[in-house]
């Protein structure tokens, strides 16, 4: 069975002075419908570049140098622009980080959802009336007052709930959220992860969550794959992955985090170093510099992807199947 | 131990927006009551931590403490001193430092990171000494290279933009560092670092410390004390390892219970929170949380709580909690 969504093993580079900069190396995933997945990985690890091929909007000084990402089994990186603007919308939705960015400030929130459902072919008022029901789905209980609403005159957890109903109302076979609760407080971002896990049965496609934040991906997904300098360093079913971590970055990562450390430290846990340049990525294994296992080989050959079991994998010199 | 701040029954209010006619028949222009009752003091190398969702006065209590909001009624004192005329106010600001939320936003693009750490001393009139030497001292400090001191803020990563500020608040060897989200946006290794350096010159300086955040995780672990506000009153201050043990008030177990835990194995399938901080132009009447809480009774529902004693050193603002035993 073909999955849903099947990244291979692509590679993007973006042009910049002074030389290209590679910021996906290489990178395989798959997701199949009814699943969430998490990517991970520190600020400059490739993950939003992933998000953006994901939805086929890389940016213009973007070059895709090999592989594909194909959406039900169309490569959605080689369609034209027209095609790949049906797409997204339609098969394709996103949750972004900030939902203040992604409404239009100068249209009120029932302008907007009722608009992006332009390609129904619906009347207006059977759109008005489909966007009242999601925003009612999505938690926001006096959906008439939302719709009448302009962006800036909603707190920050009810943007983002109708940035949620916004996305679902395509029905899309895939939904990308890109940090979808780091502009939220604790109590919102708990709501937030309420409702998206809530929502997860009722749509029918897959959900992929990119973040920084452990703490939503263990609460949330399914599957993780953990990124490190372009690359898709270990990938793992979530218990897994906090519970039997391979890969020496993805335990360095959880055992950097203070909502992991159970008894009060003083001096908190960090990873010595940088992640290294990706315009001259190192020959070796881009993570060996800040390794504390790494050896000679580590540093001169490129590390194999060793699979652990028929779902887990760590790109690492160390780990043995 | 001394302490080092002293707020005593602070209160803060703005004149409303938009009031035009009852200023042009000579009324009082209707005020916003923004915090309310604040009694808190921070002591010597102290850190004291400040929770509470967006919304809930931690930023305007710090901006008060340091003068750059009038507060309306109330007692604050530094070193015993009181604080309330302007010369007061820039005195105090020579002894304390405040960190912005946004880093690279509270540099200045057009100053290069030398000009920008000795900064405070061209303020305040202080002798430095050779500037240039005195910029590599403080970021020396701070664990950054002296070559940083040539570059302009849009040069700098997260991390360093964040030990830049560290370096330019502590420029003047100040008693007392106001943080405000000390590590918003940055990358869990990197927040480990920035912290990790806050904690070691806490040490060495014996500076005292505010850190302003709502990531709980990070402030149970670098933090003496903990002072929990809900729409601008104090609804639970005390030990930071007991609170977290067993907080007292519902806010500060729900905020606690909130927290999204990196373990699929302790996913909560409830709600510890419901709803929204409510506005406050309408204030909850009784307890303020009454309208959120999971245990709310009939009582909270009409009469505001008190602060009640738990132990010495911790209270909490509910009917419902008990002191500890004895």
């Amino acid at each position: 069975m073909s999955a849903l969504l099947e990244v291979d093993d692509l590679s993007v580079a973006y042009r910049a002075e002074g030389g290209d900069v590679a910021a996906l190396r290489g990178v395989s995933l798959t997701a199949q419908a009814g699943e969430v997945i998490g990517i991970v990985g520190e600020s400059g690890c490739g993950k939003s570049t992933l998000a953006a091929a994901l939805i086929a909007l890389l940016d213009a000084n973007a070059d895709v140098t090999a592989g594909e990402v194909r959406l039900n089994g169309r490569d959605i990186l080689s369609l034209h622009e027209d095609a790949r603007r049906k797409l997204r919308g339609r098969d394709i939705a996103m949750i972004f980080q900030d939902p203040m960015t992604a409404f239009s400030p100068v249209l009120t929130m029932g302008d907007q959802i009722i608009d992006f459902q332009q390609h129904t072919g619906l009347s207006r008022a059977a759109r008005r009336e489909r966007a009242r029901q999601m925003l009612l789905k999505v938690g926001i209980a006096d959906a008439d007052l939302c719709l009448r609403r302009y962006p800036h005159e909603l707190s920050g957890g009810m943007r983002q709930r109708a940035a949620v109903a916004a996305a679902l109302m395509a029905n899309p076979a895939l939904l990308v959220a890109d940090e979808p609760t780091t502009a939220l407080d604790v109590t919102m971002e708990a709501q937030i992860i309420h409702l998206l896990r809530s929502l997860r049965t009722e749509i029918n496609g897959a959900i992929v969550i990119v973040t920084h934040h452990l703490g939503v991906i263990g609460e949330l997904c399914d599957r993780v794959y953990v990124m490190y300098a372009g690359q898709v360093v270990e990938e793992a079913p979530v218990d897994d992955l906090y519970h039997a971590p391979r890969h020496p970055y993805t335990r360095a990562l959880i055992a950097c985090d203070p909502g992991a450390i159970a008894t009060r430290q003083g001096v908190l846990p960090t990873i010595p170093g940088r992640p290294p340049d990706l315009a001259a990525p190192p020959p070796g294994c881009s993570f060996a510099p800040r390794c504390p296992q790494a050896d000679a080989t580590c540093r001169s050959t490129a590390p194999p992807r060793v699979r652990v079991s028929d779902r887990q994998a760590a790109l690492c010199h160390k780990v043995v199947p | 131990m001394t302490a080092v701040f002293d707020i005593e029954a602070l209160q803060v209010d703005l004149p409303l927006g938009g009031a035009l006619w009852p200023r042009l028949i000579g009324k009082a222009a209707p005020r916003l009551n923004i915090l309310s009752d604040i009694t808190l003091s921070i002591a010597s190398g102290e850190s004291l931590g400040l929770v509470g969702e967006s919304g809930s006065g931690k930023t305007t209590l710090a901006r008060a403490m340091l003068g750059l909001m009038p507060a309306s009624s109330g007692t604050m004192r530094f070193e015993g001193a009181p604080l309330g005329s302007r010369a007061s106010f820039t005195a105090l600001r020579r002894q304390t430092a405040l960190m912005f939320q946004d880093p690279v936003a509270s540099l200045s693009p057009r100053m290069r990171v030398g000009a920008l750490v000795t900064e405070p001393f061209v303020i305040h009139r202080e002798p430095m000494g050779n500037r240039r030497e005195r910029a590599r001292e403080l970021l020396e400090t701070v664990g950054l290279p002296a070559a940083i001191a040539e570059r302009f803020p849009h040069e700098l990563s997260g991390g360093q933009a964040r030990r830049v500020c560290v370096a330019r608040a502590l420029a003047l060897t100040p008693r007392l560092v106001l943080a405000d989200e000390p590590t918003a946006g940055l990358d869990v290794s990197v927040q480990g670092e920035v912290l990790n350096l806050m904690s070691g010159l806490r040490d060495r300086l014996n500076l005292s410390f505010m850190i302003i955040s709502h990531n709980l995780a990070m402030v149970r672990h670098v933090t003496d004390r903990i002072a929990i506000m809900y729409l601008g009153r104090l609804v639970e201050s005390g030990p930071t390892a007991q609170v977290f043990a067993n907080p007292r008030h519902p806010y500060t177990a729900s905020l606690i219970a909130a927290e999204p835990h990196p373990d699929p194995r302790r996913r909560r399938d409830d709600l510890a929170i419901k709803g929204e901080i409510p506005s406050l132009l309408q204030r909850p009447a009784g307890c303020e949380f009454h309208t959120r809480c999971p245990r709310a009774t009939d009582r909270c529902r009409v009469e505001p709580p008190a602060l009640r004693a738990i132990a010495p050193g911790w209270q909490a603002r509910c009917h419902l909690a008990e002191p500890e035993p004895t």
